[in-house]
C-alpha cells in the first residue's frame, strides 16, 4: 500500500497531466481576467490618478471572479465519469485526495494569476511600491479562494446548471479575503506597512487549509448520495 | 435518553404536538406583541435627540436579534441532522431558513427607514450594516442551495454543510468587516452612542423581542408541519391523515 504521501503525489500528478492534456481550457479564466480589468479604464476613466485608487480593488474582485469562473472544473469531469466515485469509496483518506486536487487546480489556475497580476497592475498604474504586496496577498489569497471555492463546488457539482448558483453560495466567503488583500495593497500603494494584512491572510490561509478539505470531503459525499 | 430522543423527534410526533403547540405561541406572541407595541410607541417618551423617529428600533433592534439567533438554529440544527441522521432537524433548518432572510431583509429595511432621518442616507457601508447585509446573502445562498437540489434529504444535508461553513466565516466576516470600516471612515455618526438605555424604553424592546422569538416558534412550526407532511407523504400516517380529512 502506498503511503499517504505518495497519493497524495500521484493525485497531484493525476490532476496535472489532464489539465496539460487541456491546456486551451486554462486559458480561459486568464483571459477573462485581463478582460475585466480592461473594461474599467474604459467604463471609468483613462486617467492615472482615478485608475491607481481603484487598481488594487479591481485587480482583487477580476481574481475573485476569474478564481470562481475557473473552479467548476475542479470536479465535474471527476464527477461525470464516476473517478469521484471510486475517489470517495477507496480506502485512502477522501480529504486527503481533496486536497490534492484543490492544490493541482490551484497551480494551474492560482500561480499564472500571480505571474500576470504585475503587468495588470502596470496598465492600471498601480504603484510600483505596492507590486510586491500585491503579489504577495494573491499568493496568500488565491490558495483561499481554491479551498473555500471547492466547498461550494463540491455541494453544486451534481447540479445541471450549479455555474450561478455557485456564485452565490462562495462570493460571500470570499469577502473577508478580499477586504484584507486589497486594504493591504491600498497601504502598500500609499506607503504604509502592510504587515498586519499579510499575517491576516496568512492566518485566514492555515484556518481553510485545515478545515476546508474536511468540509470538502463531506460535501463530496453528499454530492454523490 | 436516545429512545426518548427518537420517539419526540418521530415526524408523526412532531405534527401532532406542534399542532397543538403552534396556538399557544401564537396567542403568546400576539399578546407580548400588543403590549410591547403599546408601551414602545405610546407610553415610552420620546427620545432628547431622535424625538418619536427612534421608536422603529423596537422593530429594528429584534429583528437584527433574530437574524443572528435564527441563523444559528438554523446551523445547529443543520449539524444535528448531518450528524444523529434526524429528520425533524433537517425539517426545522429548512423552514427556519426563508423566515430567517426575512427577519434580515426587515432588520436592513427599517435600518435603511432609520437611517434617511437620523443619518441622511438611506445606506451607509457602516460595519454592522455590511456585516447584516453579508448575512443576506449567505441566507439566501442556503436557500438557494436548499432548492436547487431535487432530493430533500440531500438538499438539506447539504445546506447544513453551507450554514455550518456560513457559520465559522461570520464572525471573520464580522471583523473584517469593522476593521475594513475603521480603516477606510473614522468614528462617524453612525454609532448608536446612548450611553445606556432607559429602562423606560428598554422594557418594551425585551418585550417586542420575546414577541418576535415566539413569532419564529409559530411561524417555524407552521413551516416545519407541511414540509414534514410533503416529506413524509407516502408514510401510512399521512395517508390515514388525507383520509381522514376527506371523509370528514
Amino acid at each position: 500500500m502506498a503511503s499517504d504521501f505518495s497519493t497524495f503525489y500521484i493525485f497531484l500528478k493525476r490532476d496535472l497531466t489532464l489539465a496539460y492534456r487541456h491546456r486551451s481550457e486554462l486559458a480561459n479564466p486568464l483571459l477573462f481576467f485581463v478582460i475585466v480589468i480592461s473594461l474599467f479604464p474604459l467604463g471609468i476613466s483613462p486617467e492615472s490618478k482615478v485608475l491607481q485608487g481603484i487598481a488594487p480593488g479591481v485587480i482583487w474582485v477580476a481574481a475573485l471572479l476569474a478564481a470562481m469562473l475557473s473552479l467548476d472544473s475542479l470536479f465535474r469531469s471527476d464527477f461525470e465519469d464516476g473517478s469521484l466515485e471510486q475517489m470517495a469509496l477507496s480506502s485512502r483518506s477522501l480529504s486527503l485526495l481533496v486536497l490534492a486536487k484543490v492544490l493541482a487546480h490551484w497551480l494551474v489556475t492560482g500561480l499564472p494569476l500571480i505571474l500576470l497580476a504585475p503587468f495588470l497592475g502596470v496598465l492600471l498604474f498601480l504603484p510600483e511600491s505596492a507590486m510586491w504586496t500585491l503579489i504577495a496577498t494573491l499568493a496568500l489569497g488565491t490558495p483561499i479562494l481554491s479551498l473555500v471555492g471547492a466547498i461550494g463546488v463540491a455541494l453544486t457539482v451534481g447540479l445541471r446548471r450549479g455555474g450561478v448558483l455557485l456564485s452565490l453560495l462562495v462570493l460571500p466567503l470570499y469577502i473577508p479575503v478580499l477586504i484584507f488583500a486589497a486594504g493591504a495593497v491600498n497601504e502598500a500603494a500609499r506607503g504604509f506597512p502592510v504587515a498586519g494584512q499579510l499575517y491576516f491572510l496568512g492566518a485566514l490561509l492555515s484556518l481553510s487549509l485545515t478545515l476546508s478539505p474536511f468540509a470538502t470531503a463531506a460535501a463530496v459525499r453528499i454530492s454523490l448520495s | 435518553m436516545w429512545a426518548f430522543i427518537k420517539k419526540h423527534s418521530s415526524p408523526k410526533y412532531f405534527y401532532r404536538l406542534s399542532g397543538r403547540l403552534i396556538p399557544w405561541f401564537g396567542w403568546f406572541c400576539l399578546a407580548f406583541m400588543v403590549t410591547g407595541l403599546y408601551y414602545g410607541l405610546i407610553e415610552a417618551p420620546p427620545d432628547y435627540q431622535q424625538k418619536d423617529s427612534y421608536r422603529i428600533m423596537f422593530v429594528h433592534v429584534p429583528a437584527a436579534w433574530m437574524s443572528m439567533f435564527i441563523y444559528m438554529v438554523m446551523a445547529v440544527s443543520g449539524a444535528i441532522g448531518l450528524i444523529w441522521r434526524i429528520k425533524l432537524a433537517d425539517v426545522i433548518a429548512a423552514s427556519s431558513a426563508p423566515i430567517g432572510a426575512s427577519f434580515t431583509f426587515l432588520a436592513l429595511a427599517t435600518g435603511a427607514l432609520w437611517g434617511k432621518p437620523m443619518w441622511g442616507a438611506w445606506w451607509v457601508w457602516d460595519a454592522r450594516l455590511t456585516s447584516e447585509l453579508i448575512l443576506l446573502f449567505l441566507y439566501l445562498g442556503v436557500i438557494a442551495l436548499n432548492s436547487a437540489i431535487e432530493d430533500k434529504r440531500t438538499a438539506s444535508r447539504a445546506s447544513a454543510i453551507l450554514a455550518l461553513v456560513g457559520v465559522v466565516n461570520i464572525p471573520i466576516i464580522h471583523y473584517s468587516v469593522e476593521w475594513w470600516n475603521t480603516l477606510h471612515q473614522g468614528a462617524t455618526i453612525t454609532k448608536m452612542s446612548a450611553p445606556s438605555i432607559h429602562i423606560s424604553m428598554l422594557i418594551p424592546l425585551l418585550l417586542m423581542a420575546v414577541a418576535f422569538k415566539l413569532y419564529y416558534a409559530t411561524v417555524v412550526l407552521m413551516r416545519a408541519r407541511c414540509e414534514v407532511l410533503e416529506r413524509e407523504r407516502n408514510s401510512s400516517w399521512v395517508q390515514e391523515l388525507a383520509s381522514d380529512s376527506q371523509s370528514k
